[in-house]
């Protein structure tokens, strides 16, 4: 009798076993918790757990409760190299993350050899293109983006010369590549070519630079943190000319840091919480009402990539990691299919993203968005 | 595709005097101030390593994160207290100075230095990633907006566009560095100071109060460290990571003076913060933290005791 009641309880947890652990699916968000990334890592970081609280609040994706871990890279490429194999190892759905292009460049072979989709935060064009079928953008390239603030510089702001700053990373570089093209292009003459190191405290020389090259713009390409501090020290020095930027100069982080100094910064933005699309807007009431403090474009990445994670594995109607990439390439994911996407994304054959974008002004320390772009293939 | 190669280095190698360059003095004199005010930082914290070396005859390795650390006090009194910035700022400071002077001595430097100065040394680096780790994990790991308490404004003198925070900072700074200066030298208790610096065991027996000199020494340490963090935090942002630069430049600009001299820390500061400043605009920012780096080497092959110190030979 004792035998069988064992047997029993034996197979009630063999069988249950399985089904405790269908009940959640694992998701690894291999992300820039601190270092030079650490405004843009926690502001991924924050988005995608908005996502996934929402989500699992619903039910989940196909009734799996998602079940995230954040692994800290230190905005460090090795260490985002041991980070991404070990989410692999640990079985994780999707990688999401990180948002710096240099660690994405170094660690994302290791997601295209196990054939599992990661979902990054990185705005570098070269990544997507090399051929990895693996990885996929959250936001804008900067080769969807340079040719619009290139435009807007020569059209918009008139500029005949532009000093152009940029960060000598990965994400620095590949702008400033993107950039000079476009600028010469148009016929806008480059007046100075600064390069700064990422994590620079001091930009005081960067600045007297700026203000003698007396360039009718300024074109700033820096991460969150160092943006900030160029911005303050552009207005230390007296600099005058329109501060011109990409996405980053004008998040909200920035705004923040900079105070006063961000007022006038102008530019382009792929994601805003305060563009004209009530989607955002009420992500960014939400995001702001969970960590009290306003979502830059970074939490809107985070959110969007849990959501292509879910969208793409209800289309496919299974949990099939390889699968997931090969549903994502190629799709476009519109919000009235799932409203988490928030805005109507096409996602290329490489990864890279086509959407709607913004043109904005910071004006009294707050981004308005005074122009809204069409597609690139619309 | 047009790439555009990045300036050739003779290019970027930009000198002053070249008359091809429009105002290149006026450019030249704005890097001079900028530099100077960066070095007169630099010099505040210098001045901690002399005064620590002096007293106790090591290096403080966490004297980089004694100016990041103040500015985080702040911030969190300002945030978890709910004080007003100027309540946040006292209270910040006094915390800091008791903690990081008082406790410093009293928990890390006194039970150690009785074990030789080499573990009291690797005692502060241990020091160091505890309170660079702890702002992280108990404060932020982003970096913070630190309200400026100098004039924003830029005046033009001359063609020069001066920013005033940068005079400001300078003179401030080399107003504490002077007042310190004046209190070692032409005060009673400064005197006892330096006699107990200088031999605490004749200090002791002229019934001077060594161990309170000490304890006064390291409050003074505490205290132009916190000055430092306060004038440098709205420039740099408060950061956990901001010691890490701030120590290296402070240590070369100590050693570059003269480990044992405050008007030695003081000169230092001055000069690597200029040599920072025209390394970045002249060569490269790419460049700009081996320069300092190469003048460190050149002085202790040519002047080990730096160029204001004095040699000091010690029995052993």
């Amino acid at each position: 009798m004792r035998l069988s009641i064992l047997a029993t309880l034996a197979a009630a947890a063999l069988s249950a076993a399985p089904v405790a652990a269908q009940e959640k699916v694992k998701l690894i968000n291999v992300i820039e918790l601190s270092g030079a990334g650490a405004t843009a890592g926690t502001n991924f970081k924050n988005g995608v757990d908005l996502a996934v609280a929402d989500i699992n609040a619903k039910g989940g994706i196909l009734g799996r409760q998602i079940e995230i871990v954040h692994y800290d890279t230190q905005t460090n490429p090795g260490n985002t190299r041991a980070a991404v194999q070990r989410a692999i190892d640990e079985g994780t759905y999707a990688v999401l993350g990180p948002v710096f292009s240099g660690p994405i460049g170094a660690s994302m072979q290791i997601s295209q050899r196990a054939e599992v989709a990661q979902i990054v935060g990185g705005e570098a064009a070269g990544f997507t293109r090399q051929g990895n079928p693996y990885i996929f953008r959250t936001s804008l390239s900067q080769a969807a983006a340079m040719p619009k603030i290139a435009a807007y510089m020569k059209n918009s702001l008139k500029a005949n010369s532009v000093a152009v700053v940029w960060v000598n990373n990965d994400f620095g570089k590949g702008g400033r590549d993107q950039i000079l093209p476009e600028l010469e292009k148009l016929g806008i003459k480059v007046a100075v070519d600064v390069a700064t190191e990422q994590g620079q405290a001091d930009f005081a020389a960067d600045a007297i630079k700026v203000k003698n090259a007396n360039a009718d713009a300024v074109f700033v390409y820096l991460n969150e943190e160092e943006s900030a501090r160029f911005l303050r020290a552009a207005k230390q020095q007296g600099v005058n000319k329109p501060m011109v930027g990409e996405t980053t100069l004008l998040g909200a982080k920035v705004i923040e840091l900079a105070g006063d100094a961000a007022n006038g910064a102008k530019g382009h933005v792929g994601l805003s919480v305060d563009a004209p699309v009530p989607a955002f807007q009420e992500f960014g009431k939400k995001f702001q009402a969970k960590f009290n403090y306003a979502s830059d474009h970074n939490g809107l990445k985070g959110y969007m990539a849990v959501y292509m994670v879910k969208w793409g594995t209800e289309k496919q109607k299974k949990f099939d990691k390889k699968g997931l990439a090969d549903t994502l390439r190629g799709a476009t994911i519109k919000p009235s299919e799932e409203p988490g996407i928030l805005i109507e994304t096409t996602i290329e054959a490489n990864g890279d993203l086509d959407r709607i974008s913004f043109l904005a002004e910071v004006k009294d320390g707050k981004q308005v968005i005074t122009e809204t772009l069409p597609k690139l293939k619309p | 595709m047009v790439t555009r190669q990045p300036e050739p280095l003779r290019a970027r190698l930009r000198l002053p005097f070249l008359v091809d360059q429009e105002k290149p003095m006026a450019e030249f004199l704005a890097y001079l101030i900028a530099g100077l005010a960066t070095g007169a930082i630099y010099a505040l914290a210098a001045i901690g390593f002399t005064l620590v070396w002096q007293t106790s005859q090591t290096i403080n390795f966490a004297q980089g994160e004694f100016v990041m650390l103040p500015a985080i006090l702040v911030l969190a009194s300002a945030q978890f207290l709910g004080l007003p910035m100027a309540m946040a700022v006292l209270v910040g400071i006094v915390a800091f100075i008791l903690l990081f002077g008082f406790g410093f001595k009293k928990v890390i430097v006194d039970p150690m230095i009785r074990h030789g100065v080499l573990p009291l040394a690797i005692a502060t680096m241990a020091l160091s990633i505890v309170m660079k780790e702890g702002a992280k994990d108990g404060f932020s790991a982003e970096a913070q907006r630190f309200p400026s308490f100098l004039p924003a404004e830029t005046i033009t003198f001359a063609g020069i566009s001066i920013s005033l925070q940068h005079v400001a900072i300078i003179v401030v700074a080399c107003l504490a560095i002077l007042g310190l200066q004046w209190f070692v030298t032409g005060t009673r208790l400064g005197r006892q100071m330096q006699a107990t610096a200088q031999n605490p065991n004749v200090a002791l027996i002229l019934g001077i109060p060594v161990a309170q000199m000490v304890m006064l020494t390291f409050l003074i340490n505490a205290g132009l460290a916190a000055l430092a963090s306060v004038l440098i935090s709205p420039i740099y942002l408060a950061k956990f990571s901001n010691g890490e630069v701030i120590g290296l430049f402070a240590f070369i600009a100590a050693i570059v003076g003269g480990f044992n001299q405050v008007r030695g820390a003081l000169a230092g500061g001055l000069i690597v913060g200029v040599i920072d400043s025209l390394a970045a605009a002249y060569i490269s920012t790419s460049y700009r933290l081996a320069v300092p780096l190469v003048l460190l080497v050149v002085i202790i092959l040519v002047k080990p005791e730096g160029l204001f110190g004095r040699p000091e030979e010690r029995r052993v």
